[in-house]
C-alpha cells in the first residue's frame, strides 16, 4: 500500500509538463538512455556519446586533462568570490587581502584553493603534456590540436603569473619583477636588449612597459595584471579550451588502430 | 563463441557508452581530487607576505617556481636569450613538434621502442632540462642566486670567487675584432658542427630512406632546435668546468 503511494508520487512527478520540459528522457539504464544521458546535456556532450574501452582506462589518460579542467573551474569559482572582496588599487589590495584572510567567511579558505588549484593545474598541465607525447596522441589527425594544448599550456602559466602579483605583498611583486625583467630585454623591443638603440626604446616605452603600464611596476601595473588575469586571459583560454574539447570530440580519442 | 573471439575486434565492439562508463570515472577521480584539495588548502595555508615596498628588495628575489627554470638559465646566458629567445624556442618546439614527428609507430599508444629517440628527447628537454632546472632554482639557489644545499644557513655575505672569463681570451685572444671573431666562430662551427652530427646520427639510425622521407625542411628545424636545446648543457659545462662567461662578445649581444 505504501509502495503504491510511492509509485502515485512518483508519477505525478515525473509525468508532468514541467518536469518533461527539463528531462527529456527517463532515467532506465537501456541503451538509448545512455546515449541520451551525454548528448541531451549541454556539459556532458563534450563527450562523445561512446569512447573506445582503452580512453576510459585511468592509466591510459592519468585523467591529467579533465583535471587541469577541474583546477580551471575551481579557479574560476574561488576566483569570482575573491573579486567580490578585492580591489586592484595599490592602497588597498593588501588591506583587502588581509581583511579576506581574518573577516571575510570561508575567505582563507577560498584563497587557499585559488592558490592551491592553480599550482595544481600547471603540475597537471604538464603532465596532461607528458601523457599526450607518451602515447602519441598528437599523431595525424591530432597535430592542431596539440599545438592548441601548447598555446593552453602557455596560458596557464600566464594566468598563474599575473595572478602572482595581486596580493601586493613582497613575495608578490618582486616575483613578478624578476619574471618581467626579462621584457626588457627582448632583442630590438627592450630597452636593455639587442639593438634596442636602432629602435628607440626606452625605459617607460618598450616591452616592459608596455606590460607593467608603466617604466616601473605600480599601481598601474596592478590593474593590468588583474584585467589580465581576471578577464582577458581566461577568456582566451575559454575559446582555446572549447576548441581543444571540440577537436577531441571531433577526432575520436586516440588509440591503437583496429 | 570461440569463432568470434578469433577475429578482429571492430571498432564497434571496443566502444562502451561513456555514461556510464567514463563519466563515472570521472566524476570519483574529480572528487577524490576535490577532498584532497580542501584538505590540503585547510592545512596550508597561502603565503602573505609583509606589503609591497619597490624599496626593499630581497635577497634572493626568485620569479614564481614554474619560471624558475628561466631563472635558472640567467646563470649560463644573458636575459635577452635565458629570458626571451630559448622560451620563444621552447614554445615553437613544442608546437611543431607533431608536424617534425613522422614516425607512425606509437599513435595512440604507450610503447618505447620504435619510438625511443623522440621519447628520450623529450625527456631529455622536460625532465632532465625543464624540470632539474626549476628543482635546482626553488631548493639550491640562496642571496646572490649563488649554490647552498638546503640544510644550508643562507648566508648574504657568502664569499663567491667571480673568476668567469670570456672563452676568446682564454684562448689567448686579447684583440677586440680578434675575440668577436673567434667568438663567431665558435658559435657558428658549433651549430654546423653539430648538425652535421645531427645529419650523420639520424642517417646511421633510421637510414637514408627515412631522411629522404623527413624532408629537408623538417631536418633543417629539427636540427636546429635539438642543437639550440644541447647548447644549453654546453654552455654549463664550459661554465662549470673553465668558468667561461662568455663565448661571443659583440657590442651589441654576448653570447
Amino acid at each position: 500500500m505504501n509502495l503504491k503511494f510511492l509509485e502515485d508520487l512518483k508519477r505525478d512527478i515525473v509525468e508532468n509538463q514541467v518536469w518533461k520540459a527539463i528531462f527529456r528522457h527517463g532515467y532506465e539504464d537501456t541503451p538509448r538512455n545512455r546515449v541520451l544521458m551525454v548528448t541531451a546535456n549541454v556539459f556532458l556532450h563534450l563527450h562523445p556519446a561512446k569512447v573506445r574501452r582503452h580512453g576510459v582506462r585511468m592509466r591510459f589518460t592519468w585523467c591529467m586533462g579533465g583535471l587541469t579542467f577541474l583546477m580551471f573551474l575551481v579557479t574560476v569559482v574561488t576566483g569570482i568570490y575573491l573579486m567580490f572582496y578585492y580591489r586592484p588599487v595599490a592602497e588597498y589590495a593588501y588591506a583587502d587581502m588581509k581583511y579576506l584572510e581574518f573577516d571575510m567567511p570561508f575567505g582563507m579558505l577560498m584563497r587557499n584553493m585559488h592558490r592551491w588549484s592553480a599550482h595544481a593545474m600547471v603540475v597537471f598541465v604538464w603532465l596532461h603534456m607528458f601523457r599526450v607525447f607518451l602515447t602519441g596522441s598528437y599523431k595525424p589527425p591530432r597535430e592542431f590540436n596539440w599545438v592548441v594544448g601548447v598555446l593552453l599550456l602557455v596560458l596557464t602559466l600566464l594566468l598563474s603569473f599575473t595572478g602572482y602579483l595581486l596580493p601586493w605583498d613582497q613575495l608578490s611583486i618582486w616575483a613578478v619583477t624578476v619574471g618581467s625583467n626579462m621584457a626588457r630585454a627582448s632583442p630590438m623591443l627592450g630597452h636593455e636588449g639587442p639593438f634596442a638603440e636602432f629602435v628607440g626604446v626606452n625605459p617607460v616605452y618598450d616591452a616592459r612597459a608596455f606590460l607593467f603600464g608603466g617604466g616601473e611596476i605600480g599601481p598601474h601595473t596592478l590593474l593590468r595584471f588583474y584585467i589580465l588575469h581576471c578577464i582577458f586571459i581566461p577568456m582566451i583560454a575559454s575559446i582555446l579550451m572549447a576548441v581543444h574539447f571540440w577537436r577531441i570530440r571531433r577526432d575520436g580519442f586516440s588509440g591503437p588502430s583496429l | 563463441m570461440a569463432e568470434q573471439s578469433k577475429q578482429r575486434p571492430t571498432v564497434a565492439d571496443d566502444k562502451v557508452h561513456t555514461w556510464p562508463h567514463l563519466v563515472r570515472m570521472e566524476f570519483l577521480v574529480a572528487l577524490f581530487v576535490m577532498v584532497v584539495l580542501i584538505l590540503w588548502s585547510i592545512v596550508i595555508d597561502a603565503p602573505l607576505e609583509e606589503p609591497a615596498n619597490p624599496t626593499r628588495t630581497p635577497n634572493p628575489s626568485k620569479a614564481p617556481w614554474y619560471f624558475l627554470g628561466l631563472q635558472e638559465m640567467l646563470v649560463y646566458f644573458d636575459p635577452w636569450h635565458a629570458g626571451v629567445v630559448l622560451p620563444t624556442l621552447i614554445i615553437i618546439g613544442l608546437m611543431v613538434i607533431p608536424f617534425i614527428d613522422i614516425n607512425p609507430e606509437g599513435n595512440g599508444y604507450y610503447c618505447f621502442k620504435p619510438r625511443k629517440y623522440e621519447i628520450l628527447t623529450f625527456v631529455f628537454g622536460f625532465h632532465v632540462l625543464w624540470v632539474s632546472m626549476i628543482i635546482i632554482g626553488t631548493f639550491f639557489r640562496g642571496p646572490g642566486w649563488n649554490l647552498f644545499w638546503p640544510w644550508q644557513h643562507w648566508d648574504p655575505h657568502k664569499v663567491v670567487a667571480l673568476t668567469n672569463v670570456d672563452l676568446p681570451y682564454l684562448l689567448g685572444f686579447r684583440d677586440y675584432w680578434w675575440s668577436a671573431a673567434c667568438g663567431a666562430v665558435v658559435v657558428g662551427g658549433y651549430f654546423v658542427v653539430s648538425t652535421v652530427a645531427f645529419y650523420l646520427c639520424v642517417l646511421r639510425i633510421k637510414g637514408k630512406e627515412f631522411l629522404e622521407r623527413w624532408g629537408l625542411v623538417r631536418f633543417v628545424i629539427t636540427a636546429m632546435l635539438f642543437v639550440t636545446m644541447l647548447s644549453l648543457p654546453a654552455k654549463m659545462f664550459l661554465r662549470l668546468a673553465f668558468n667561461v662567461k662568455y663565448i661571443l662578445v659583440t657590442p651589441w649581444f654576448n653570447i
